[in-house]
């Protein structure tokens, strides 16, 4: 069966999502994906979805989750490298990520990543409201 | 209205709802569409094809490949004998869902194609049909 490879990248973790995805295989990254950043305490998630060529309402809805999964674990998660033409469909289906910060590429996702996890001001936030 | 090919595929699993993916993105380019237009048209169907899986119980997709005067168009239409929709109004809604979903399917859809017709009755089945002319 196909498996999404998860790549550690210094203090952060690395999905890049090349195949055509079928919802099971999907369900099996979000549990690996949580997994992984529990063992190695990743402070942030950069899923690079260039190679998808649509983002419809089912996997919109499983990146949505593993940023919210991923945010109660303490990580931000940033999507990079989405193709136009999908930028433009998921607008009109719709779609809205909450709690998903997007970037144009990996480096550019990589550095988001690195501000956020200097200034830890989310995590913060997200404690204060836990507490309230 | 001239229909040049046609080919129908069963849906039952969620690894039919790729397989529906990919073959409309080939007849998309087939039919010429620009690149933002094949992925609108396979956004779509991949929606559809997921509910008649979901809600519909399993179903069928058929591809047509037509023309209207001098325009191509691809039009796809989905068919299950599940339980049909009792408030079709309701279900176009964006974020209503009787399921786990997002309710973007039915609305989103909609949006992303020329024509839509969805028809339904309760206890007999649903039948949506989508077209995008080039």
């Amino acid at each position: 069966m196909d498996r999404i490879p998860i790549l550690k990248l210094r203090n952060l973790l690395l999905v890049t999502i090349q195949v055509d995805m079928h919802d099971r295989l999907a369900l099996q990254l979000q549990d690996e994906l949580t997994q992984r950043i529990n063992e190695t305490g990743a402070r942030g998630v950069l899923i690079d979805i260039s190679a998808l060529d649509i983002v419809d309402s089912f996997i919109g809805r499983m990146i949505a989750n593993i940023a919210a999964m991923a945010r109660v674990l303490d990580a931000d998660t940033v999507v990079v490298g989405m193709q136009p033409a999908v930028a433009i469909t998921l607008v009109e289906l719709g779609l809205t990520l909450p709690g998903v910060r997007t970037a144009l590429n990996v480096d550019r996702g990589m550095a988001l990543l690195e501000t956020n996890a200097d200034a830890p001001t989310d995590s913060n936030e997200a404690n204060a409201r836990f507490s309230d | 209205m001239p229909v040049f090919r046609t080919e129908r595929l069963e849906l039952r699993s969620s690894s039919d709802v790729v397989h529906v993916r990919q073959k409309v993105r080939t007849w998309a380019v087939e039919a010429g569409f620009s690149l933002v237009d094949q992925t609108k048209m396979v956004t779509a169907a991949s929606e559809l094809a997921r509910n008649t899986i979901d809600y519909g119980g399993g179903g069928a997709v058929s591809l047509e490949l037509i023309e209207e005067g001098s325009r191509r168009g691809l039009r796809v239409a989905f068919e299950d004998q599940g339980p049909g929709i009792a408030d079709i109004d309701k279900a176009l809604t964006d974020h209503y869902t009787t399921g786990n979903g997002l309710g973007l399917g039915l609305g989103g859809a909609r949006r992303l194609v020329n024509e839509f017709d969805i028809r339904s009755r309760v206890g007999e089945g649903t039948r949506v049909v989508i077209t995008r002319w080039k």
